[in-house]
Formats: structure tokens, sequence, C-alpha cells
């Protein structure tokens, strides 16, 4: 068989919003930037924020990254010819997320999703799916977000992490208040608390 | 067909995280080894876009962003095809590309190099693959320029390049670089993908017959995503 190799991947470098986000670098050229907006105005379930800040090896916040979030809706459906339920009109399931470029916090509006299919007939606990690139990073990081008020405990992907306590670091915290419900997720890229990454 | 896995992603073909003569990679590399999964459902689908989410003359960088002029540099065209590891065409996936100028500089925000920003250029453009995963934009030939690493480094010539493919899984960002180009061998971030043959891979080459007389010279970038297993036998992905 000739099989051709996937391309080389390279890093998004620190001026990634010019491609992706080109109002975060300062214009505006498209009719519509793509994924400002993951659930759509339809989407049932429980509207959420979810915010967080991804720090390097040394404690610093990663203030160039950009993260994109994909999901399934309320009911566990992605918005994919391979699922091929339904979805809500306007749900798409697809975020890109950038920080505020002083600060390095991102945060973005959803709705929470439910358990998905896992492989041999497993469910999957609620999860959004992150990528995220930036300078300094050659290959995008792959991880998952869990919410700490679901039951992780048959979580088939969770359940693979060796030691134990580093599932923590793929579990955002809940917080509810007059203006909703946040849920806060830090991404340690290296060192103490290193979020666990995945190879999808 | 029940969806199946795609191929397990070749990860010594690619960069390692940690490649010190790029420094910015020591303190943006994980230390811990990844959690490798078998696909599921979360991995096999992934965005999926529509000629409505985009503008005609959005893969025109010479006229997206044109304010009465057309940007100054050397008038290109980019095009190729978007094939998976099985030689097949990805159709109708989102390409996005960015870049700099004809003198090395970015409109960001963040870009204090001292060359000139171009009235008429963005710098950032996107299209849909066609049936036969086909793509091509229109630019300019961007410059190099020095970046902070060591003392004096220059970026060779370099389009960004972002392909979704039909799956999270096949996730991509990439850089395209131009055939010959003395900068490539020299470049730290380049030089992070250890195998040539893999570095040759992200060099477009001068494509004649693509070129338009008296108009444009022609690069071709064909581009790679991820390969799956066309059956899959038991120890079904889906759940029942």
């Amino acid at each position: 068989m000739n099989y051709l190799k996937e391309t080389p991947s390279q890093t998004a470098g620190p001026y990634v919003h010019i491609g992706l986000a080109p109002k975060a670098a300062g214009f505006d050229i498209f009719k519509q930037e793509l994924g400002w907006d993951i659930a759509g105005p339809n989407a049932k379930g429980e509207r959420i924020r979810v915010e967080g800040c991804v720090y390097d090896g040394t404690g610093a916040p990663v203030k160039d990254v950009l993260l994109e979030a994909w999901q399934a809706n309320a009911v566990g459906h992605y918005a994919h010819p391979e699922d091929g339920r339904e979805v809500e009109d306007g749900f798409r399931g697809w975020g890109r997320v950038i920080t505020d470029f002083d600060t390095g916090l991102w945060g973005f509006d959803t709705v929470k999703p439910g358990a998905t299919q896992g492989r041999n007939g497993m469910t999957q606990a609620p999860h959004i799916n992150l990528w995220i690139v930036a300078r300094g990073i050659n290959l995008g990081l792959n991880t998952r977000l869990y919410f700490a008020d679901e039951d992780n405990s048959n979580d088939p992907v969770l359940n693979l992490i060796e030691q134990t306590h580093r599932r923590q670091t793929l579990i955002a915290s809940r917080d509810e208040d007059s203006k909703g419900v946040t849920y806060r997720f830090d991404i340690h890229i290296q060192g103490t608390g290193e979020t666990v990454f995945l190879d999808i | 067909m029940k969806p199946a896995e795609y191929y397990m992603r070749d990860r010594q073909h690619h960069a390692p995280a940690l490649t010190p003569d790029y420094k910015t990679s020591i303190t943006r590399s994980p230390q811990y080894a990844l959690l490798s999964l078998e696909n599921s459902l979360s991995e096999i689908t992934g965005p999926v876009f529509s000629h409505n989410d985009i503008d005609a003359l959005d893969n025109d960088l010479i006229k997206n962003y044109s304010h009465g002029g057309d940007p100054i540099g050397e008038r290109i065209i980019v095009h190729g095809r978007v094939l998976d590891e099985n030689a097949r065409p990805v159709p109708n996936t989102m390409v996005e590309i960015w870049q700099a100028n004809a003198g090395g500089r970015y409109r960001h925000k963040k870009d204090t190099y001292l060359a000139p920003i171009d009235p008429n250029f963005g710098g950032c453009g996107r299209t849909m693959t066609d049936a036969d995963g086909y793509y091509y934009f229109r630019t300019v030939k961007p410059g190099a320029y020095p970046w902070r690493n060591w003392v004096n480094n220059w970026r060779p010539a370099h389009i960004h390049v972002s392909i979704f493919g039909a799956a999270f899984a096949q996730r991509l960002i990439t850089q395209l670089y131009f055939e010959g180009d003395p900068l490539i061998a020299k470049c730290p971030i380049v030089q992070t993908v250890p195998d040539p043959q893999a570095i040759d891979q992200m060099v477009a080459k001068l494509d004649m017959n693509a070129t338009i007389p008296l108009d444009s010279i022609a690069y071709r970038f064909d581009i790679v995503l991820r390969g799956r297993r066309s059956t899959l036998f038991e120890n079904r992905l889906e759940g029942n």
C-alpha cells in the first residue's frame, strides 16, 4: 500500500489571531468570524459559561493561546453526519476561544453537553473536547473538560489515567451566582499539576 | 458502513513537544506522557462548515482587504489538494490561512517589526475544498522577518495553514514554505521536525503550469490529513 504521511504540524505562532480571530488582531475583514457561537439560540439544556487560564511551566499565563472546543448537545448528540442524530437548528457544537491579551483569561458561553456514546457500548460522562495551540506548541494539545457536578466515576477515559489524582486535572469546578453557572477550568501545560493531555 | 478509527498519529513524524532550539517550546511542552485513546464518537466527529459560512472573496487576499488598491508584492497563487493518508480527497473541508505582508510585517497589534503595514493587505483568507479536495488562494508572497529566539533568527517566508478535515482527530495547523528558500534550513521552527522528507512536505513547489502568464506565479501545496480504516470488524466504535 502506498500510504501518504500526514503533513507535519507547525506552531500556530503568536499571530494566530490574524487568521482565526482577526478582530482580536485588530482588524475587521470577514462578514462573520467562525466559532463565536457554540450552541446557537435554539439549543436546549443548561446555559453555562466556561472560564480558565492556560499556564506554562513557570506558572505564567499563556496569553497568546487559542483553544477550540468540540462538544455534543445537551442530550449527547454531535452535529456531525457520523453521529447522525438530530441537533437543534443552529447548534454546531464548535467554538474558538482566545484570551484577554493582558491577563490570559479566556471564557466561552455554551450549553452543558450530555453524556455521549463511548466505545463498546460504554457511556462517556459529559465532556467538552479541547484543542490548544500557541506559540511554542509544535503540535496542538488535546484534552477534555469534565464537570465536577456529574458522576464521572464510570467514564472510560478518566479511568484510563493511571495516577488517579491526575484525573482531577480534567474536571472543571462549578460556581453558581445570580449571573448564572460558571465552570472554571485551568490548564497547566507543564509542571506541578500538569493537565492530562490526550493522544487521540 | 460502521464508522471506523483514524490511523494512529505518527508522532515520530511530527516535531516532539520539547525542541530546545525553539526556545518557547521549553516551558510550553508537557513533561508527562500523553494518554493514548482509541477513537470514540468524540474524536471521529468534528465541526461541519458550508459555503454559507464564508464569502466568495475570502480566498483572495489581493482583494479581500483592498482599500482602493492592491497590496504590494509578488502576486502568487497557492493551490493544491487536501488528501488523507489513503490518498483520498478530503472534500468540503475548511482551509484557513494567514501570513505577513510582502515586507514581512503582520497586521497584528502585537507585531512591532519596523517593516510597514500594507494598507491594502489584511493577511488572512479561507476557503472550502471542492468535491476533489481541491483548494486555491490568491495572495502576495510573504516576506521573511526577524524574530526573537537567538540573537539573529529569521523566519523563512511562510503561510500559516489551518485545516479541519472531517473529524476533530484530523485537526491540523501547519506552515507552508517556498521551494528554494535558504532560510528553511536555518529556521529552528522548521527544524523542529526531525525528518527531512517530512519537512519537504511543508515546502510548496513552483508550479509553472498553474502560473498565469503576465499575472501571477503559482505554487503547489498538497496537504495530507490522517487517514482511517475502511472497515471495523468487531468491538464496535458506536454504542448500541
